[in-house]
Order: structure tokens, then C-alpha cells, then sequence
């Protein structure tokens, strides 16, 4: 015999739902709905309001915009996986090597620079690398170099800047994972003559797997929608998506274009996403845990 | 008896802080940084009892945000004069001048009579002057003596040494140095696109020469001062601000001409305080006041007589930088006919994507 449970709608249940749901209707629902309707309004050769494709055709006829688009995509997916190689030797140091008075210590250091804010942040990274900064007046001064050479406004020091900003984001839950893993695992890997390569690759990373791509999320949908950081370290060859979303709405008073745009932005990360849960096996449930 | 006692002033204490921020008038200014000095705001507000709360912008931000509200949320806007009537036909954010609630005996009578004419809709007008400058070459004379008109900016003498903004004045000054007149071709789309596309063709080739493509005046200036950009295309007064730093560096009228601008004052349609707004302005061009304006910010004023009041200084830098016939020369923009944004919009996105 089976109890069914129903679903009663109570007073405390509307009470406690009331909130998440205002929260969710009037902030992301209607605002959405409104920008999907502006995407799909363009204006005829009369100047008169139409319903019409033309914002998203548009997006693939003119080469220039799709291919900001796919370049913005490959660079995050390329800032995400470099963020992933830095931050897991930190996580690992942190949660496993060093001792446990420490910990606190070290996280606390890994946190310190977000407590400025992103703009300060990359104010400071261009104060160091510009022409006439402090990095290249020590290397001339040393003799390193003869002349300064530029450093900023360029792809890799675009990525450098994203890798930096986005690097908590991937550390904090990589920390929190892989202090749940058993130390006397990896031990008993040791004991049995694993090599270090064998214990990284087959209990470390399948433990770390739902903090990676939670993680891993969080760092791509983060560098994704940045524009300050592109924009102020990438210079002149940099034309991050979000920059063309700006000058449509801005520049161009092109409203419906850049609703256009973002939904092609919003359908864009939720494809990867989805992409890369599916090639690492996870599942969004008990990633987002 | 106490207890009442207590209830009443607490009763009291609340109604007190509800009233309090309704009794102080404000008024709630979009501008250009610079445009509100704090000494005025102070003023102002000893005079009037008006607190004026001013937030910066540039001209499509004023657009853009007083277009999201249907032109609530400012009593007072200060776009450009070329940018309103085409934006005023669209989208309807502001409200008509009511000149007689103007003292125009104290503004420069031919540009009152010019902007009024630049901002008709339906045989009502939308602005007032308010300040004027240019924009044309900022000069360091020690690296770059030759510099002297916006074709330098395409100079390979000046390789990585050159900057400029992605927007609309860049395209108009190379236009006019190429011997073009981009103004005249407003009214034929057509054309004027394929000249836009010419101009962008160009920028695209002259891009290795470019040292970056700045955003706001803060930056140009910076790499200017710290010498790492020679030649730029900027507002005059940024030249002049350099150029009490460093004399090497000046602000120059190019030889096919400085693109002239006009910032007046707007009143956006749903604006709450309009007899403020009204008091600001008049309180803004009085010749005393325009004077601590464009003492400290260098700009020009449409105020009538305030020149008496202005530095020696910032005079000299006025007759430095402009003989006679540069100033006959200067280009002064008119009205930007509607969709012509959009059409140079992605000339510039062509420019900035291309490698």
C-alpha cells in the first residue's frame, strides 16, 4: 500500500513563496519577456513598427557580429580552463598540504583582493603594465630592456586579466570539495604504489568532479558577460560581445539589435553549459549542490 | 498619561523623518562631468534652497536613460544641440522651452537664436545654449612638430603613438580632411554611407598605428601626459589642460577645420521640478556664475558678458590655439538626422573587431 503525498497549497506555503516568486516574476520573467519582444520588433522602410526576424537575421548575415560572438565563447571556454589550471594546485595546497592552522590563512589572502572592486583592480593592472609603468621602469632600469614595450591592449594580457578576476570563483568550491575527500585515499593509493600522475587523475579529479564544474560554470558565465575587464586591458583588437550589446543600445539607439543580442548571449551560455555537463557526465542537479 | 505622552512622540518622530526629505527641494540634473562645479551646486542652493543632485553622462547615455523612462526620472538634461530634434521626434522625452521663463538678455543672442532654430519639432523649440567647444588635435610638439591636421591620425610617422575615439566625431574629421563634407551629405544616406564606409576602410589600415582607441577623457589624457601618445583627437579643452602641465603638449585647429559643438539645456517631458530647472538655468548663465564655470573648466559659455569675469589664462589659450580663420573654419555640427547612428555604429564595430 502506498501513501500518496499530496501538495497542499497552505498559508505558510504561499507565505514562504510569495518572495521567491515576486523576486522571480518582476526581476528576471517580465524583464525577459519585455526584451524578447523588443528583439522581435524592427522597424520597415516607412519607419513603422513591424514583428519581424530581421535583428536575428541580421546576427548571421553580417560576419562581424558573429564572429565577436565566437570569439567571446572560445576565449571564456579558454579563460575557464586556464582559471582551472591555476586554481587547483592552490585548492589542493591549501586543503591537503598545508597545515590545518594555516588554511584559514591562506583563504583569507585568496579573498583579499576581492574585497576592491573589479574597476580598482584593473586600474592596478594597468598602472603596472602600461608603457610607462612600473614593471617596464624596472626592466629598462635593470637593462633588460632598451626601451619599454607596451604590454597592455592586447589578447594575452586580456586573458591574464580575466584568468585573475574570475580565479576565487573557481578556488572556493574546488576548496570545498576537495575537503571532503578522504586523505586516507590517497594514501592508500601511495601504499599500493600509484604513481602522482595515477592519484590525480583517478581519485582527485572524479572526487573534484561537481566542484570543478560548478566551478567551472560560475567562472565561464562570469567571464562570458564581462565588459570591464575586455574593455579596458583588451584595448583596440578586443570587441568582447557585451561591448557590441552596449553600443547597440547605446550608441546606435538600436534597442531591438541589442535585445537580439542578448538573447543570442542568453541561448549561448546555456548551450555550453549544457554542452560541458554533458562531455564530463555530471548533472546540474547535484552540481549546483 | 505617559504612555500617550510617548506614542505622541514617537508618533511625532516618524512623521518627522517621512516629511523631512519631501520639504528640501531637489533637482535632479543629467550632465556631462564638469557641468555642475560644486561652489555653484553651493550657491545655488543658498539662493534657492534647492539641492541640486547631478549625475554624468555623455549624449547617448542621456538618450538611452531618458528614453528607458519615456523621459522621467531628471528634471534637466544637457545633450547636444545636433542630437535633439531627431531624438525629440522619435522617442518624445522632452518638453518645449518656454523662453519667456528665460532671461536671454543674458545669453550670446545669435546662438540662442541658432540653437533654437537646430532643435524645432513641430514648430516648437527643445533647447538653450549653454557651453561650446571643439574638438580637433591634441599636439606633443617635441615628438610630432608637423602634426596638423586629422589625416596625422592615419600618419605612419606616428606608428603606435596615435589615439582617438571610436565614435562619431572621428569619422566627421577625417571626412572633412579628406576634402569631403560630410555635413552636406546628411540629407543623401546613401552617399553619405558609402563615404562612412570609406572613411572606416581607411581606419582599418591606419590601425597599427594606433596606440588605443579611448573611452573617456581621463584615459587620452593620462597616455598623453605620460608621453606615450603623440598626436590625438580630443575636446580643446583637454589640450589646454595638458598643456599648463606640459608646454610641449597643445591643443591645435586642424587645417581642415575643428568640429564646433554646442551643449544646451533640455527639460526632459515628465521632469517634476520644471521651475527649478528653469531657476538653474537662469542661475547658470548669469555672467558671474558662467565665468566660475569656464574658469574652472575652460569651456566657452553662451553667457552674454561673462567674459569680463574670465582668467587671462584661459583667454590665451582661446587666441593660442585659434587664429581668425580657424575660427571662421570651425565646423559647427548640425542636426543628425535619424538613423545615421545606427549606419556609423557598425562602420566602428568593423574598425574596433578587425585585426
Amino acid at each position: 500500500m502506498t501513501m500518496k503525498r499530496r501538495f497542499h497549497i497552505t498559508l505558510p506555503l504561499i507565505c514562504f513563496l510569495t518572495p521567491v516568486l515576486l523576486w522571480l516574476v518582476l526581476l528576471i520573467v517580465l524583464p525577459h519577456v519585455d526584451l524578447l519582444r523588443m528583439s522581435l520588433r524592427a522597424e520597415d522602410d516607412y519607419g513603422n513598427a513591424i514583428w519581424s526576424f530581421s535583428n536575428y537575421m541580421a546576427f548571421f548575415q553580417e560576419p562581424i557580429y558573429w564572429l565577436t560572438f565566437v570569439r567571446t565563447a572560445v576565449y571564456s571556454i579558454m579563460v575557464t580552463v586556464m582559471t582551472f589550471i591555476v586554481a587547483m594546485p592552490v585548492a589542493f595546497y591549501i586543503t591537503k598540504v598545508v597545515a590545518p592552522r594555516f588554511q584559514g590563512f591562506l583563504m583569507m589572502l585568496l579573498l583579499m583582493p576581492f574585497w576592491v572592486s573589479e574597476l580598482v583592480r584593473v586600474y592596478g593592472w594597468m598602472i603596472l603594465l602600461r608603457e610607462s609603468g612600473v614593471i617596464n621602469h624596472f626592466l629598462t632600469r635593470m637593462g633588460i630592456l632598451n626601451q619599454p614595450i607596451e604590454m597592455l591592449y592586447n589578447d594575452v594580457t586580456m586573458v591574464m586579466g580575466l584568468v585573475y578576476t574570475s580565479m576565487l570563483f573557481m578556488a572556493v568550491p574546488l576548496v570545498s570539495v576537495l575537503e571532503s575527500l578522504d586523505d586516507s585515499l590517497i594514501e592508500a593509493a601511495c601504499d599500493l604504489g600509484a604513481n602522482m600522475g595515477t592519484i590525480f587523475f583517478r581519485i582527485v579529479i572524479p572526487h573534484a568532479m561537481p566542484g570543478i564544474v560548478s566551478g567551472s560554470i560560475v567562472v565561464f558565465m562570469l567571464t562570458l558577460g564581462n565588459y570591464l575587464t575586455p574593455n579596458m586591458i583588451g584595448g583596440k583588437n578586443a570587441l568582447w560581445f557585451t561591448e557590441q550589446i552596449y553600443n547597440q543600445f547605446i550608441a546606435s539607439f538600436n534597442w531591438n539589435q541589442g535585445s537580439a543580442f542578448g538573447f543570442l548571449l542568453l541561448v549561448l551560455s546555456s548551450l555550453v553549459i549544457w554542452a560541458g555537463l554533458k562531455l564530463t557526465r555530471q548533472k546540474l542537479s547535484r552540481v549546483v549542490q | 498619561m505617559k504612555r500617550t505622552l510617548v506614542c505622541l512622540m514617537v508618533l511625532g518622530a516618524f512623521l518627522a523623518l517621512v516629511a523631512a526629505p519631501v520639504s528640501a527641494e531637489t533637482l535632479e540634473l543629467i550632465t556631462w562631468e564638469g557641468y555642475a562645479p560644486k561652489v555653484l551646486i553651493d550657491k545655488f542652493m543658498q539662493e534657492t534652497g534647492i539641492e541640486v543632485k547631478p549625475t554624468y553622462s555623455t549624449n547617448e547615455e542621456m538618450i538611452a536613460k531618458l528614453r528607458a523612462t519615456r523621459g522621467a526620472g531628471f528634471d534637466l538634461a544637457q545633450p547636444s544641440q545636433d542630437r535633439i530634434s531627431a531624438v525629440q521626434a522619435k522617442y518624445k522625452i522632452y518638453q518645449p522651452i518656454d523662453y519667456s521663463q528665460v532671461n536671454s538678455d543674458q545669453i550670446i543672442a545669435s546662438m540662442l537664436e541658432a540653437v533654437k532654430k537646430n532643435t524645432v519639432v513641430d514648430n516648437e523649440s527643445y533647447g538653450i545654449p549653454h557651453v561650446y567647444g571643439t574638438s580637433g588635435l591634441i599636439v606633443n610638439r617635441k615628438f610630432a612638430p608637423d602634426a596638423k591636421d586629422y589625416t596625422d591620425l592615419l600618419n605612419p610617422e606616428y606608428k603606435g603613438r596615435v589615439s582617438y575615439r571610436l565614435k562619431r566625431p572621428t569619422l566627421i574629421g577625417l571626412a572633412f580632411a579628406m576634402g569631403k563634407d560630410p555635413f552636406a551629405l546628411y540629407s543623401d544616406p546613401k552617399a553619405y554611407k558609402t563615404l562612412m564606409e570609406d572613411i572606416g576602410q581607411k581606419m582599418i589600415e591606419g590601425k597599427p598605428l594606433v596606440k588605443l582607441y579611448y573611452d573617456n577623457n581621463d584615459a587620452i589624457l593620462q597616455a598623453l601626459q605620460s608621453e606615450e601618445v603623440h598626436v590625438a583627437m580630443a575636446w580643446d579643452i583637454g589640450g589646454w589642460k595638458m598643456h599648463a602641465v606640459n608646454p610641449d603638449i597643445d591643443f591645435i585647429a586642424p587645417k581642415s577645420g575643428a568640429l564646433g559643438w554646442i551643449d544646451t539645456f533640455a527639460i526632459p517631458a515628465k521632469a517634476k521640478n520644471v521651475a527649478g530647472a528653469y531657476k538653474w538655468i537662469n542661475f547658470m548663465m548669469r555672467p558671474e556664475n558662467a565665468a566660475v564655470f569656464t574658469n574652472a573648466e575652460k569651456y566657452g559659455t553662451a553667457s552674454k558678458g561673462a567674459l569680463k569675469f574670465v582668467d587671462e589664462a584661459v583667454k590665451a589659450n582661446f587666441t593660442r590655439s585659434f587664429t581668425d580663420a580657424d575660427i571662421d573654419n570651425i565646423k559647427w555640427y548640425p542636426t543628425v538626422p535619424a538613423g545615421l547612428e545606427g549606419m556609423e555604429g557598425k562602420i566602428l564595430d568593423k574598425v574596433k573587431a578587425a585585426q
